[in-house]
């Protein structure tokens, strides 16, 4: 389904007050992995904006499609975006990381409304994903499942026996994206661990790779259209992204992977965003 | 031959098969009945015996090749989707290869997995320390939400395999490798999870045994009361987790004088639990925790390890037998039993 203007910026406005709210989670919750959150803000938004069948009023449905977000570091994007979507009020945001939330750092499934998995230890996502795949497919149901990964991530050897697994069982109805945003904890994925040549990896694997700028949404859209109606080879869209994507001073910065702030850096984050994005 | 119910073979046959092998075979029959069971392993589907469902039920079977962590992800998945998936390997690579993928994707989220585990303890001596797994009670038993059974022989592996599609959340169900000789003679007993079943009555001493310990406990019973006059009661505790403790305390009041057996080490397993449940009714009692003592075995067939590190009936019969010898402190007051 291809995409019109006004869809377009529909859903770069919701992006755009989408990173608004993770600046704020920041705030609210001490300090969050903010880099991670932002770069994958796009793809979150398009996901839940314009491809997930889901139903905020029904989030146990059986038939709808799962969203796994193996780089669960980034509960502080995605979080927001279920917020956002309906599964809870923004507000309850507020109590992120305190006493008996249901949001922390990482995602809880039984804690969090519409969240289908719970992660955080990387390199777990993409198995799960396949399994749920393969359910679906043994039971005959519709439904897609989506599973993010972050770029750092697959230095973990389980996401290549998982990689390796829904390539062999022709999973196509399990969607691989990685937020290709080139940083990790300890600086840039190529100086920790290489992970060139990446894409060719996958490839290599078994996957059609669509390679695209994981912050433009007409890409997103051929990507994420391709991705819906395969049926010969399982998609994984390496969506090239910047970290910190949306505020200015964290965009490329590593010590934006993981920062807490001061109201101070929040507004000023904040008016980045706004000056960047919120003309649109 | 007393038949098994609901299953294609009998009582006879337990006796000529591996606990394994009925573990196949029961699995296999119960899935025709529940659609929702499906299978996993990673490339040890004949090597676990789950390749009788494999063979009943090809399109809700899965082997991921050798890739355990990617298995119980998959497993995981599966429980996501709906259906109860029965994950098969051996118990060294399913509690510790595997092992965050165990705790983090199905215990944590408290799914309807149930491991299958085989080879555990020293029953594939011959294999090496690699193929061992004297480890598994101790991690299993420390996940939240995650039952933890050893089943005495092959009809009590099947009595488990069924009994756990009713526990909600997951289980692991360790068994061992070869042939181990049966402890009933038919299913015609009555078996619960978590509730500890009494082999041999007695009064003097107990031994709580789990796994292949079981057998060799009642045979240690038998003779030690021919040869020495000792009544001596055998609990079989084929849950370690949720502990019996009922069973335990009886113990402590009625024969004050308790041994654990175990193919574990007696640092996390059986003995510990049990400990903890003496030492929380503050009662004192004549105590020994048996099994590896915090070692690593040396190579052989199962038969000689059990024999070489006294988890035969002679070894048991040995270890009862100096605890015999041992006194209570002289101040204690019991006047209250």
């Amino acid at each position: 389904m291809p995409i019109t203007q006004e869809e377009r910026q529909m859903l770069e406005k919701t992006a755009c007050e989408l990173r608004l709210k993770i600046v704020d989670v920041m705030e609210w919750s001490g300090g969050s992995h903010i880099g991670g959150s932002l770069s994958c803000a796009d793809i979150l938004t398009i996901l839940y904006f314009k491809y997930l069948n889901v139903d905020p009023k029904n989030p146990c449905w059986e038939d709808r499609d799962r969203f796994i977000l193996s780089k669960g570091h980034a509960a502080a994007g995605f979080i927001p975006v279920l917020a956002k979507k309906g599964y809870f009020a923004e507000d309850e945001l507020r109590t992120f990381n305190h006493f008996g939330s249901p949001f922390a750092m990482h995602p809880d499934s039984n804690k969090v409304v519409g969240c289908d998995v719970s992660s955080g230890s990387l390199g777990h996502g993409l198995s799960i994903a396949a399994g749920l795949g393969l359910g679906a497919r043994y039971l005959k149901k519709p439904y897609k499942t989506v599973c993010l990964l972050g770029d750092g991530e697959c230095c973990e050897g389980s996401v290549w026996e998982a990689a390796m697994s829904i390539s062999h069982f022709k999973l196509t109805n399990v969607i691989t994206v990685v937020d290709r945003n080139r940083l990790m904890i300890d600086g840039k994925t190529e100086d920790v661990m290489s992970l060139e040549p990446f894409s060719e990896k996958w490839k290599a694997f078994g996957f059609d790779v669509v390679e695209i700028n994981g912050h433009d949404y007409l890409q997103l859209t051929e990507a994420f259209d391709r991705a819906w109606s395969a049926t010969e080879r399982p998609v994984m869209i390496l969506a090239n992204t910047i970290k910190g994507k949306g505020v200015d001073f964290m965009e490329n910065n590593v010590v934006y992977h993981y920062a807490s702030a001061d109201s101070e850096v929040c507004k000023k984050a904040k008016e980045s965003i706004l000056r960047t994005m919120g003309g649109m | 031959m007393t038949a098994v119910t609901g299953t294609n073979w009998t009582a006879y046959d337990a006796a000529t098969m591996t606990a394994r092998e009925i573990y196949g075979r029961t699995l296999a029959q119960m899935g025709k009945t529940n659609e929702k069971i499906v299978g996993v392993t990673a490339d040890l589907s004949k090597t676990t015996a789950i390749v009788h469902f494999e063979k009943a039920f090809p399109d809700r079977f899965f082997n991921v090749g050798i890739a355990e962590q990617n298995m119980m992800g998959i497993a995981a998945g599966l429980a996501k989707a709906g259906l109860i998936p029965f994950a098969s390997t051996m118990a060294v690579f399913a509690s510790m290869r595997a092992g965050e993928q165990v705790r983090t994707d199905i215990a944590y989220q408290n799914l309807p997995v149930k491991i299958i585990a085989t080879h555990a303890g020293i029953s594939f001596g011959h294999a090496g320390t690699t193929h061992h797994c004297t480890e598994d009670i101790a991690i299993m038993k420390s996940m939240a939400n995650m039952t933890v059974i050893c089943p005495a022989d092959g009809i009590e592996t099947s009595k488990a395999v069924r009994a756990c599609i009713d526990v909600p959340g997951p289980v692991y169900i360790r068994i061992g490798r070869g042939f181990e000789p049966p402890v009933y003679e038919s299913e015609g007993y009555n078996y619960k999870i978590g509730k500890a079943i009494t082999m041999h009555e007695g009064t003097d001493f107990t031994i709580i045994a789990c796994g292949i310990a079981v057998l060799q406990s009642i045979q240690a019973a038998k003779t030690l009361k021919e040869q020495d006059g000792l009544s001596v009661r055998v609990v079989n505790m084929h849950t370690i987790k949720p502990i019996d403790e009922e069973a335990i305390l009886d113990a402590v009041k009625d024969t004050r004088r308790i041994l654990t057996v175990e193919e574990h080490n007696i640092i996390g397993g059986l003995g510990d639990s049990v400990a903890s449940v003496i030492a929380g009714s503050g009662k004192g009692c004549i105590f020994k925790k048996h099994g590896l003592y915090d070692e690593y075995a040396t190579i052989g067939y199962a038969e000689d390890l059990y024999s070489h590190y006294g988890l035969d009936a002679n070894g048991i019969i040995g270890q009862v037998r100096s605890m015999m010898g041992m006194e209570f402190e002289a101040d204690e007051n019991w006047e209250d039993e």
